[in-house]
């Protein structure tokens, strides 16, 4: 068995219009740019994938990453908690111009429907957003004399994922608080594809670290040196610059 | 009105009554500057949403590492001990009950413990990230803010105006003016300022201030 993929065109040529696609970060720590940056590249020479429905926590930071994805008008609609940054210009404007759908989930309510999904439980219930707008037209339930809300599992065709240490299984390893929303993806997702910062053999890496077990991971892809949204930002990188 | 607390002091005040090793999530911004005034010889663990325990002050400029970074967003450092973790265990943690106290900022937080901090309304890009989690399962959710708005108008109210964070969450303000808990659907004065009277904060209020025991100086250092 042998989940490597060559390049990051082939690994995201699979993506089509009108798939939902996580993509896993939070801020620039652990954003798979270069995998956005491949499906940004594959857009400009086919015209595809557009109407894409994105899951993140964000909604992008400046002009790269997801941003450009935003910039490239190939998103329809954003699932996010936090659609706000430093520099939040390219989905602020599209949004306040109607021309791109959000649905606002409260972070933890992400993470539990992202897990949920990955995990074949079609719904829950949580106190979080009980009695607010966010709340509304959920079903409500009382359990032990509180109120809950009732949440859906999300789940997606497509996730992009950022991990550090990747073995040919697709065993992985996470670094600092890249992993954030990255294993959660993996295993809601029908595909996962994940760039790697270095990609070992199968039994490189010890079974007692592995985060994400490789049965959640199908395609792997080595990007040795990735780039950093933050550092890209502080440069004033725009994706994909002068031709 | 011209006597207050600073941000500073009021963080300082809130620091106080974190136990030495409480678990415990600041919310982003303002109530961050609580970390800088914990008392000698305690020590708290501070969570992050996004999926760290145990982090401590940001790193000297060109030291940062944006792998390692708190949910906002600011490159942050570890503490001996420290852990990572996804964001469904983070959350987890949140509304499990494992965090002794969240500390937030506030538009308004009425005397029924509901808290209004994420939306000013219905202008702009609505944003909410983990504050409707935050505000369930920790055992204690404070407020810190300024006692009115920056045009005068009270913060403490008989019930929120604004879009609701949370139902019912809040446990205890900390204000520029004062030291307030939520006790019975109704706001309990536990510490004022010493050179304001009583009609003078219960004027700045927007509800009543119910005193049902002693109330104490307010009192904290120069910083």
């Amino acid at each position: 068995m042998d989940k490597t993929v060559a390049d990051l065109a082939t690994v995201v040529a699979g993506i089509e219009d009108g798939m939902t696609v996580m993509i896993g970060g939070f801020g620039g720590a652990g954003a798979p740019i270069e995998l956005i940056h491949a499906l940004i590249d594959r857009f400009r020479t086919t015209g595809h994938p557009k109407d894409l429905t994105i899951v993140n926590n964000n909604a992008g930071n400046g002009h790269v990453g997801l941003a450009a994805l935003i910039e490239h008008g190939m998103v329809k609609k954003l699932v996010c908690s936090f659609p706000r940054s430093a520099d939040p210009v390219v989905f602020t404007e599209r949004y306040l111009a109607g021309r791109i759908e959000l649905e606002l989930v409260p972070q933890g309510t992400l993470a539990e429907r992202i897990r949920a999904g990955g995990a074949g439980i079609p719904a829950f219930y949580t106190p979080t957003g009980y009695g607010t707008l966010l709340a509304e037209g959920k079903p409500i339930a009382e359990f032990d004399g509180r109120a809950y809300v009732q949440e859906r599992w999300l789940k997606a065709d497509v996730a992009l994922v950022k991990a550090e240490t990747a073995d040919t299984h697709g065993n992985l390893t996470f670094r600092a608080a890249s992993r954030n929303f990255n294993p959660l993806m993996c295993m809601a997702s029908r595909h996962a594809v994940v760039q790697a910062r270095r990609v070992v053999p199968a039994g490189a890496i010890d079974p007692e670290v592995v985060v994400t077990p490789g049965i959640f991971v199908q395609a792997v892809v080595e990007v040795a040196d990735p780039q950093q949204e933050e550092d890209l930002n502080r440069a004033n990188a725009v994706y994909p610059g002068e031709a | 009105m011209t006597v207050k607390l600073s941000n500073d002091q009021i963080a300082w005040r809130a620091a106080q009554d974190i136990t030495d090793g409480a678990y415990v999530n600041l919310g982003i911004g303002f109530p961050e500057k609580v970390a800088q005034y914990q008392p000698p010889g305690r020590q708290a663990i501070f969570h992050t949403e996004n999926g760290i325990l145990d982090f401590g002050e940001s790193p000297a400029k060109g030291e940062e590492d944006w792998d390692l970074i708190n949910a906002g967003k600011r490159a942050v450092t570890l503490k001996p001990g420290a852990s990572f973790f996804h964001h469904a265990d983070s959350f987890a943690m949140v509304r499990g009950g494992h965090l002794d106290v969240a500390i937030l900022g506030a538009y308004e937080v009425a005397e029924n413990g509901d808290l209004a901090n994420w939306s000013t309304g219905p202008k702009g890009v609505p944003a909410v990230g983990g504050a409707m989690d935050l505000v369930h399962g920790a055992k204690r959710i404070a407020v810190i803010t300024d006692h009115v708005t920056k045009d005068g108008r009270p913060k403490l109210v008989e019930r929120c105006s604004l879009p609701l964070t949370g139902v019912g969450c809040v446990t205890r303000v900390y204000t520029s003016l004062a030291v307030v808990d939520i006790e019975g659907g109704r706001f309990v004065l536990k510490e004022k300022l010493p050179a304001l009277s009583l009609e003078d904060l219960q004027a700045a209020t927007g509800a009543t201030l119910v005193v049902a025991g002693p109330v104490a100086d307010l009192i904290v250092p120069e910083l």
